[in-house]
């Protein structure tokens, strides 16, 4: 790893990118100073609560607000008649795919609860205590209905349904009845069972997932103020503020002009925060209040209420030659969507084998609907799933072959120029690269003792692009306001700063980010998909092109040049051949000096839809060493290599790999949703529902591999999602080294573990 | 019922306020006193976001009652930066980019300082034992026991 610490160089030269920068935003961060989602105030605000479902499937016969209302210091009540029925339609939503039919649905029941914790109504009261009571005076009328909580029964004929109207898509003929199954999907390429005809060897297993959630440490959070003539202002954490305005528009009739709203400081989100749940009850309370309105989430709603992702069953059979060569991949996903439509199994299908070069594939998914909470984004949706499945079978086939499972995966690795079986041919990427990475490591040659065991992985995530804007402005004294209209939630802001600096070469500290609000810049999608700091330099590099166009104009007028005789670099026009000789160069801030007088404010907005987005793999190796006496499972050494394209600030390139890694840990051995036999959930909060502490991990090294994506001017690829990618089938390959048993549930928890171990008389003392 | 009249001292200011009886620390320190820097991540002590010093010792704001810091020393995020020049550790947790969202960032920080003023120089592990009340989901924990350590070393260098 590079040295930490080290600030970027000094001058005017440029040569940021790549290096260190401290943060602009983290003085404000480290001292308290930073304003995220419930740090927000308005004068003569209200305090909203949510009155939520203790059943997990219910008829909601009649919803009685009257005492409520009636009580002292409530000033609004809303539920499902204060929003207008929507009709279906499917909506892209970045990486996945939605339905404001459903979407009106899952922020306020209508026709029924379909999980605990459903909200059911909301009040806005002068105070928490008081909403809270009023709260209580709601009487709602139940009809319980018989639930279904796990994947599997719910695909069962007579698995109690969710939606009357919900018919299998994805088959012919188009089914007759209604079913949990809200569509199949299927990917082939080439013919498998040629495939599995020229194997040595086949291996084929289930796998089993939980739910597990995000588990970003700030609860949502939103402050709505709605005026008489319907304008509204709203302050909320959230992945993507443009998203939440036209959310927000379409489920309340409003013009999308007269909604402005600001991204707070985003307290993590990692998908979680790409939808909407308490944003438009903020606004509809305000709008019947006609006063300010805040709404904070509890942990425990963030964990009933708030989207996980999917639990999964998923099969898999692949077979290979004696000597390695992948020829045939199978596999069945079924995945949780929660109560409604819409699970990641797309991407999960999409992604199985995606980091192989293999002729055969043939992939089956199911989305399935049960009455859990509808599953929202996380990093890498779908992925880590499916492909832990697929990983852990390419592990058993290295052994079986007695084959290097490094050398395994280089074999059959994709690399540029091999058709993916869910549709592209790939350019230059590189799994390759990081499994040459991962050997050569110190970590992969050191010795392991008993009950320790090794394990690697390797994954693969798409990344995307999309629509992105970002201003720079040339202030009157040349520093420049950068602003993008991507939340921060990681480093943005360092990153693009680099850029921007390099580009206009300009020093660091001259360039101030920051994230502009929906009526400061044209519509930006969110940060998701790895596509922030990929999508947001393309269009710094956009702007600053037009700025250094703007600037080598002015100079001709002012020099009486040809084009051809100016030109921008280090920061200054400069005159070229002879009139160099003449002329001195004009930085930025000379041109700043005189922006009046040579044609008014200088500055560039960069408006684009960025293509191009290449894939991001990356390879894990693991140690651990698991505890025969009580199960436990102890991560000893964690290496992460993956390939960045070009890390624009490495330090925030790293923390994507040991915060997707340390995710994935907690993935692997502890994190899952439980559920009683009541269809209700037994661990929301963090005391149960157990994410990995520090004492938990060890150091994370992190190698940071660079195959530029030719289609981005500075080589970049999004880096924040692959990293959750390979810890599940890394961890579980290693549990298999150390153990020897090959554990197909997740997690791997300690109660697991023992019973494994028992039911093969292998526990004891180490 | 009525409001209990507390008076205590907040990063050295001596402040009075009204509370009621089941209103936090973090709810005063928050909504009361306006120092949002302390933050609530699950008001059930497991996540740190919202660790304070109370008298000198470490605490998670939402496990105490405003009513008990009745002529106590209260210490907050806010209240460790000394006018221009930041504390070691926050300091070292920009160097060493021991943020990504920032949201545990002033919780791991009071609770660094709290472990750094009774152990100068604390080993890896006792770090990681140290801060296991606090939650971090962004960053692994890799960078923040890395700034930690190195601020600790800045510290005995004064």
């Amino acid at each position: 790893m590079a040295e930490n610490g080290t600030n970027g160089p000094n001058g005017t030269n440029g040569g940021y990118v790549g290096t260190r920068t401290i943060r602009p935003d983290g003085l404000d961060k480290v001292t308290g100073r930073a304003r995220f989602g419930a740090d927000y105030n308005l004068p003569g605000q209200l305090i909203g609560r949510v009155l939520r479902s203790p059943h997990p499937h219910a008829r909601i016969v009649r919803i009685d607000t009257s005492k409520a209302e009636a009580l002292p210091g409530v000033k609004a009540v809303i539920t499902r008649d204060d929003f207008a029925d929507q009709s279906s339609e499917f909506i892209p939503a970045g990486e996945m795919l939605m339905n404001y039919k459903d979407v009106v649905r899952n922020v306020m029941a209508r026709e029924k609860a379909l999980y605990e914790g459903h909200a059911v109504a909301a009040v806005a009261a002068t105070s928490a205590a008081i909403a809270r009571r009023a709260l209580k005076l709601i009487d709602v009328t139940y009809e319980v209905l018989p639930h279904v909580i796990d994947v599997v029964e719910a695909m069962r004929p007579d698995a109690p349904l969710l939606h009357d109207d919900l018919f299998t898509a994805g088959v012919e003929p188009k089914p007759e009845k209604p079913s949990n199954i809200a569509k199949r999907i299927e990917i082939v390429l080439g013919d498998i069972e040629a495939g599995f005809k020229k194997a040595d060897v086949i291996v084929e297993r289930e796998f089993k997932t939980a739910a597990v959630h995000q588990g970003y440490i700030e609860p949502h959070a939103a402050l709505a103020s709605v005026s008489e003539d319907g304008s509204t202002e709203l302050w909320c954490c959230t992945q993507g503020h443009f998203i939440v305005r036209a959310h927000c528009a379409r489920l309340l009739g409003l013009d999308i002009a007269k909604i402005r709203v600001t991204a707070s400081e985003i307290g993590g989100g990692f998908g979680g925060k790409t939808v909407v749940y308490l944003e438009p009850l903020a606004i509809a309370l305000s709008r019947k209040a006609k006063r300010p309105v805040k709404m904070v989430m509890s942990r425990e709603e963030v964990f009933k209420s708030s989207g996980p992702t999917s639990g999964a069953t998923v099969k898999v059979k692949m077979g290979a030659t004696k000597d390695g060569k992948f020829v045939a991949g199978f596999a069945e996903l079924k995945y949780q969507a929660g109560a409604f439509q819409g699970s990641p199994v797309q991407p999960g299908v999409m992604c199985a084998y995606a980091p192989y070069d293999m002729e055969n594939v043939k992939v089956i998914g199911y989305d399935v609907v049960s009455n859990r909470p509808k599953v929202a984004a996380y990093r890498a949706p779908g992925a880590p799933i499916s492909e832990y499945a697929v990983e852990s079978v390419v592990d058993e086939i290295a052994k079986k072959l007695g084959l290097d499972p490094i050398d395994l995966r280089m074999m059959n690795a994709a690399r540029e120029g091999t058709k993916a079986a869910y549709g592209p041919k790939f350019g230059p990427i590189g799994l390759e690269e990081t499994l040459n990475s991962i050997k050569k490591t110190e970590h992969w040659n050191t010795p392991l003792r008993k009950w320790q065991g090794r394990g690697v992985a390797s994954g693969f995530w798409f990344n995307i692009g999309g629509e992105t804007c970002a201003s720079l402005t040339v202030n009157e004294d040349g520093t420049v306001s950068l602003m993008v209209g991507t939340p921060d939630i990681g480093g943005l802001r360092a990153a693009l700063t680099n850029m921007a600096a390099d580009e206009l070469g300009i020093p660091y500290e001259k360039v101030r980010p920051i994230i502009g609000d929906t009526g400061s810049l044209g519509f930006t999608f969110l940060t998701g998909g790895s596509r922030s700091a990929f999508s947001g330099s393309m269009a710094i590099v956009e702007a600053a092109k037009q700025i250094k166009a703007e600037l080598c104009a002015r100079a001709c007028k002012l020099w009486e040049a040809k084009p051809d005789q100016v030109e921008f670099s280090n920061g200054a026009v400069r005159p070229l051949g002879e009139l160099a000789e003449k002329i001195k160069p004009m930085t930025i801030a000379d041109f700043a000096k005189v922006a009046g007088k040579t044609g008014g404010p200088i500055g560039g907005y960069g408006r684009i839809n960025a293509q191009g987005a290449g894939p991001s793999l990356g390879t894990h190796l693991v140690d651990l060493e698991v505890d025969p006496e009580t199960g436990r499972v102890t991560i000893l050494r964690y290496t992460v290599a993956q390939d960045a394209g070009k890390a624009l600030h490495p330090a925030y390139v790293e923390g994507q790999f040991q915060g997707g890694a340390v995710q994935g840990i907690g993935w692997a051995l502890n994190e899952e949703y439980i559920y009683g036999a009541d269809g209700k959930l037994q661990n929301a909060g963090f005391l149960d529902y157990r994410m990995p502490v520090a004492s938990d991990v060890p150091m994370i090294d992190a190698i940071v591999v660079e195959v530029a994506n030719p289609k981005h001017p500075y080589g970049v690829r999004g880096v924040g999602e692959t990293p959750i990618v390979p810890p599940l089938g890394a961890i579980a390959n290693a549990m298999e080294a150390a153990t020897g048993i090959r554990f197909t549930e997740l997690p791997m928890s300690p109660p697991k573990v023992l019973k494994a171990l028992k039911e093969r008389g292998l526990t004891g003392k180490n | 019922m009525a409001k209990h009249h507390i008076e205590a001292t907040v990063n050295g200011d001596d402040v009075e306020f009204l509370c009621e009886t089941e209103e936090t620390l973090l709810d005063v320190l928050r909504d009361t006193l306006h120092l949002t820097g302390s933050k609530e991540g699950c008001a059930s002590g497991d996540c740190g976001a919202c660790s304070v010093m109370l008298d000198g010792r470490l605490v998670c704001s939402c496990l105490v009652l405003g009513c008990e810091v009745s002529g106590r020393r209260v210490e907050t995020i806010e209240g460790m930066a000394k006018g221009e020049s930041l504390h070691p550790l926050q300091q070292k947790f920009l160097e060493h980019a021991a943020l990504q969202c920032g949201i545990c960032t002033p919780g791991f920080i009071v609770a660094g300082k709290a472990l750094l003023e009774r152990n100068p120089n604390p080993t890896e592990t006792e770090i990681r034992y140290w801060l296991a009340g606090n939650l971090c989901r962004c960053t692994g924990y890799d960078k923040i026991v890395s700034a930690v350590k190195d601020a600790a070393v800045a510290m005995r260098k004064g």
